[in-house]
């Protein structure tokens, strides 16, 4: 109830009753929905045969087959493109908040602003075209263009935001003992911008997993298109079970990848390697709102208490 | 640069095409994400817990995934859309409403509590406090982030080439291969469509907050 506190005073004799019975009725509620839409898949035979394609599949295959085609290819090359994707991201996307906020001349650090904002407002899937069509590379090189390119504007972006939340005294200090306007940069803003927004970078993550999936429509043998051969040769009444492992491997994945997240930013929030700004709070929070903003593709890293 | 300027025509059909696309499916988004909002701080604990649930799955789950759900598993149910735009809608308003949900929810949690305790303190009555004081709180520091939605949902409309809808991305994937010479034009051309869209609305989203952030 940690969350409603703001809305709802502390419940007295009635509203306790009150809350009581409308539980039981959603409750209620909630379960005949679920039953009517299991009565529902009932009906349609949703419940007959299919599923044994996960353990003893027809054509004489067997579910080691299904499974490794599943988890080891499909997963694996999911797994291998957002891997191969995320370090570039990062490294790339580190350097461009570094040229944009530590570069001498305004030509250097506008270009840095321009190709940020340029690649930060086109949609991935636009991207993978580009290197698959116009450069005409292979579906895996696309799909890691597409991500590298999509995400590093967005890494940039995300590390502008953690030097923008950073108290002004920081940089006065660095000019102030003689630093350069790059060694400032790189000495003291960009190691406390990236511990401020290590939450919202590894949300980011969470993204790019996701954004693998667009593998899909560029025909690079990802989990979702995996899922689909095996229809195709299996036959179309095997896809709901396929397509379930599949989304239950998505989910899971992401869920641990988000929770790191949280851990992550309840850590934060205690370091004590951050400068504070003159009132004595921490910059996350000041950056909370600036965070939010980035990171509103997830909800996590915002700075906010994870929810109930 | 000339292919580009001879298809002119279908390249604005597509670029209508994904505005219809994202106002349709933000709109559905936006009222299903508040009522999901309000599921999610009741006080009634089954609504809770499904608009928690709902949340975690849905943005846990690519959106592709969404698509592929809509598309080939949801007609073995019986259910068949025409092939499309409507598909297209629910897919991404499902998928959007999740993360309205967690803007306006994370926006009512930016209220202190120390201003709903004032309301009641004052005699304000449970509807005065949130219609006075919380949610018009609530909803400036909530509106920065929905536009982030927005301009997420205007991009995420791009993932419809995949499933059959002739949007932008589409239309970019046709012109390309029919002229191979032109393709860099052409994605320059297609990109600039995107960004007439997607710029407006970040600068928008950074003034609100400039906005809001000094009338705190």
């Amino acid at each position: 109830m940690s969350t409603s506190s703001i809305l709802y005073d502390v419940p007295g004799p009635r509203a306790k009753r009150r809350d009581l019975i409308l539980n039981v009725v959603f409750t209620l509620f909630f379960l005949a929905i679920l039953a009517f839409a299991v009565y529902a898949a009932y009906k349609k035979g949703v419940f007959d045969g299919r599923w044994s394609v996960l353990w003893d599949p027809p054509k004489n295959q067997t579910g080691a087959d299904v499974w490794h085609s599943l988890l080891v290819r499909g997963l694996g090359a999911t797994l291998l493109a957002a891997a191969v994707a995320a370090p570039m991201a990062l490294v790339f996307g580190g350097l461009l908040a570094i040229v944009r906020r530590g570069a001498r001349r305004r030509v250097v650090s506008g270009t840095s602003v321009v190709v940020t904002e340029f690649f930060r407002g086109l949609p991935v899937l636009l991207l993978m075209f580009l290197a698959k069509l116009v450069f005409g590379w292979s579906p895996f090189a696309s799909v890691v263009f597409g991500l590298v390119v999509y995400n590093l504007a967005v890494v940039a972006e995300i590390l502008r935001a953690g030097i923008a939340a950073l108290p002004s005294g920081q940089r006065e200090a660095g000019y102030s003992i003689g630093l350069s306007k790059m060694r400032t940069t790189l000495s003291i803003e960009m190691p406390q911008a990236v511990r401020i927004m290590l939450p919202a970078l590894i949300s980011q993550l969470v993204v790019l997993l996701k954004d693998t999936s667009l593998g899909f429509i560029v025909s690079y043998e990802e989990l979702l298109r995996v899922i689909k051969s095996n229809r195709d040769y299996f036959g179309d009444k095997y896809l709901l079970p396929l397509f379930f492992v599949g989304a239950g491997v998505y989910i899971i994945i992401n869920i641990l990848i988000s929770r790191l997240a949280i851990l992550v930013e309840r850590r934060m929030r205690r370091s004590k390697h951050v400068a504070r700004t003159p009132s004595g709070e921490a910059p996350l929070a000041e950056g909370a709102a600036e965070a939010q903003r980035y990171t509103a593709n997830t909800g996590y890293g915002t700075g906010q208490p994870p929810g109930p | 640069m000339e292919a580009f300027i001879d298809n002119f025509g279908l390249i604005w059909g597509g670029f209508l095409a994904t505005v219809s696309l994202t106002a349709v499916s933000g709109l559905i988004a936006f009222a299903w994400g508040t009522v999901l909002a309000a599921f999610r701080v009741s006080p009634v604990g089954p609504l809770r817990t499904f608009g928690t649930l709902y949340v975690e799955i849905v943005r846990n789950t690519p959106l592709t995934l969404m698509f592929f759900f809509w598309v080939f598993i949801v007609p073995t149910f019986g259910i068949v859309f025409p092939l499309g735009f409507w598909p297209a809608v629910v897919a991404l308003s499902l998928y959007t409403s999740a993360f309205v949900c967690e803007a306006l929810r994370a926006g009512i949690n930016s209220v202190g509590v120390g201003q709903a305790e004032a309301a009641r303190s004052v005699g304000f009555t449970f509807s005065q406090t949130l219609g006075h004081v919380v949610l018009p709180q609530a909803w400036r520091s909530a509106i920065p982030p929905l536009i982030s939605v927005l301009i997420a949902l205007t991009k995420n409309t791009s993932v419809a080439a995949g499933f059959a809808f002739t949007e932008l991305v589409a239309v970019s994937q046709r012109l390309i291969n029919a002229n191979p010479v032109d393709g860099f034009f052409i994605f320059v051309g297609i990109a600039a469509m995107y960004l007439v869209i997607t710029i407006p609305l970040g600068i928008l989203a950074g003034r609100l907050e400039r906005r809001v952030a000094f009338a705190r």
